[in-house]
């Protein structure tokens, strides 16, 4: 057991480690923040001045193994626009993300467990032939076009909701919808063939023949052993959302991390970048090992494979 | 000669392909019937895709600023001449989703083929060869996924200088660890048939069973990924163009057209819904697509 939670740490420490390698790659490939940091008619060696004073103009790898050496003590170097520490503006806005990843994670959940649970109840009634619908139209819509639906109907038409900002749960229904949206028709899909293959195993018959009421078969006993594979994913699914807040923030001008990249990219505010999508990485990481070890719990056979 | 006989000698490959007349591949595809309507939108879609503006009734550029925020032709205030209404600078919204449909396939294709190729090739690479390359293969796959796709797009797009060929490279480096990691699975349990055995024994090149005894049997699962693929590639680019860092104005994508229209939600609720429409009837259609050639022609991938 030792030797494989090791394994599959070791494994998750040479991807971030890689991850962070890829991202300071290529951030640094082209554009140069200097030029916009400073006004146009800078002179020459004033920009000279100020990119020794960054670190800029060292070789690529040195550059690398300096930012490497001051991230391990916490030190992603100071926001180019804010002049504020990067990791502090990153552990800011963390919370935001998680707390919208969190809602949209139980929303998605809170539909896909109704819809896939009736699915295969009723399998091929009109309930399934819905799920089947709702699912197909989910992985067609793009989630931030669902924000933009749900922000013209609820705040513009029917003034509901607000349409953005951060607050109260009010603030958070819409954002989550439209992050949820997206891996409902996986989960829903997860969940219904779980219970198709529990339905049918003995001791559902037999409670069915010992005349257990239906609900309480479909719901105490089925449902709770057809839970399992969705459980095991939903770490998954987190890591995710954490991904897809990129563009859905934006819309909702949410104050997490997803925003504050997206800000950070277009002003080239490279510590921001970094310690940003490092840390989206390193929680995107973490959710999957998780995930890894707790197959393993439950499943001894993966640990002897592992 | 010894080639040939070993090329011949094959029923050990997958039973379904083999064993089969020589129809059996065409005719299978109309086993679960074919998906009519699925196959009708896209085919619209294409075709005013390789039409460029051809159809378009506007110039998708042409601004009027005296016709902003015209409803669609079916409201009241709307007129024949724009079906789907204006946007806030008069543009006519029906010839842009059209051109828009343009862009969308476009990038679809380059993408599809790029990551397809690449993807393939260091999957059978990995596969075939399993040890240190595997190994380093699947590391660097690990790493890349590690990293959640809008983000290292994020980081790409704002080092290379946004537009087309920066979407299509952003989405190849994206998803060519899909293909990889299917196909290097598909080629671990391909290479231990006897006909690959047999092959290696017989001195037969490399490239020749590359090209002659694996291609050929992941060339199903190839085409079920890659249409499987269209829709997502085409919610990726609109979402990279949404967020200002993908195709550029003049040029027209469906994203783009939304990141526009949102500044106006109030004024125009056509110009949001139009084409968020369009994009969802493409992915619809080329997913159901998609999931009827995987069942047609790949059944054991049902997972996908």
């Amino acid at each position: 057991m030792v030797g494989f939670v090791g394994k599959r740490v070791l494994h998750g420490l040479v991807s971030i480690v890689g991850a962070s390698i890829l991202i300071f790659v290529i951030s640094r490939l082209s554009g140069d923040p200097i030029v916009l940091m400073l006004p146009v008619e800078a002179p020459p060696h004033v920009i000279e001045a100020m990119r020794r004073n960054l670190g800029l103009d060292l070789p690529l790898w040195r550059q690398y193994l300096i930012f490497a050496g001051h991230a391990l003590t916490g030190d992603f170097g100071m926001s180019y626009r804010w002049q504020t520490p990067a990791l502090d503006l990153v552990l800011d806005r963390l919370p935001a993300t998680i707390e919208l990843a969190v809602a949209g994670l139980v929303f998605s959940v809170c539909l896909a467990v109704p819809l896939g649970v009736l699915s295969a109840v009723h399998r091929g009634s009109w309930i399934d032939t819905v799920g089947k619908g709702f699912a197909m139209l989910g992985q067609a819509m793009p989630g931030f076009w669902v924000g933009l639906l749900l922000i013209l109907v609820f705040s513009i038409r029917l003034n509901w909701l607000p349409a953005f900002g951060h607050g109260g749960i009010s603030h958070l229904i819409m954002p989550a919808i439209a992050l949820g949206w997206y891996p409902v028709a996986a989960q829903t899909r997860i969940v219904r063939s779980a219970m198709l293959d529990v339905l049918e195993s003995d001791y559902i018959r037999m409670g069915r023949a010992l005349g257990a009421p239906e609900r309480v078969l479909v719901w105490k006993y089925a449902f709770r052993n057809a839970a399992v594979p969705l459980v095991t994913m939903l770490g998954v699914y987190f890591a995710s959302m954490l991904g897809g807040a990129f563009v859905i923030e934006v819309i909702f001008a949410w104050p997490g991390l997803g925003r504050t990249v997206v800000e950070a990219v277009f002003s080239r505010d490279f510590p921001v970048v970094q310690a940003g999508v490092l840390f989206t990485s390193i929680l995107f990481v973490t959710c999957n090992l998780l995930v890894d070890l707790s197959y393993g719990l439950i499943d001894p056979r993966i640990r002897r494979d592992g | 000669m010894a080639e040939g006989a070993f090329a011949q000698a094959q029923p050990a490959g997958p039973p379904v392909a083999q064993s089969r007349p020589r129809f059996g591949r065409v005719r299978r595809l109309f086993r679960n019937g074919l998906p009519i309507g699925p196959l009708l939108l896209f085919g619209m879609v294409v075709i005013a895709g390789l039409s460029g503006d051809g159809l378009a009734p506007h110039d998708p550029g042409a601004l009027n600023l005296g016709a902003a925020f015209r409803p669609p032709a079916w409201l009241a205030g709307g007129s024949a001449a724009h079906l789907f209404g204006t946007d806030n600078l008069g543009r006519d919204i029906f010839s842009r989703v059209i051109v828009g449909a343009n862009i969308a396939l476009v990038v679809a294709a380059y993408a599809i083929v790029l990551s397809g190729t690449v993807g393939a090739l260091v999957g059978m690479v990995a596969g075939f060869f399993g040890g240190a390359v595997d190994a380093l293969v699947m590391r660097l796959v690990d790493i890349q996924m590690s990293i959640p796709s809008l983000a290292l797009a994020l980081v790409l797009a704002a080092v290379l200088n946004p537009g087309l060929s920066t979407v299509v490279i952003v989405i190849t480096i994206t998803y060519w660890t899909w293909y990889a990691r299917i196909i290097r699975g598909e080629i671990l349990s391909l290479k231990e048939r006897d006909y690959v055995a047999l092959a290696r024994v017989a001195g037969v090149s490399t490239p020749v069973i590359f090209a002659r005894h694996l291609l050929p049997n992941i060339l199903n699962t190839l085409l079920v990924l890659a249409t499987l693929q269209i829709g997502q590639v085409i919610i990726f680019e609109a979402s990279l163009s949404f967020l200002g860092l993908g195709i550029q104005s003049p040029d027209v994508s469906w994203g783009l057209m939304l990141a526009d229209a949102r500044n106006y939600i109030q004024n125009a609720w056509w110009a949001i819904t139009i084409p968020g429409v369009a994009i969802a009837l493409t992915c619809l259609s080329a997913n159901l697509i998609g999931d009827w050639l995987r069942d047609t022609i790949d059944p054991k991938r049902r997972q996908l």
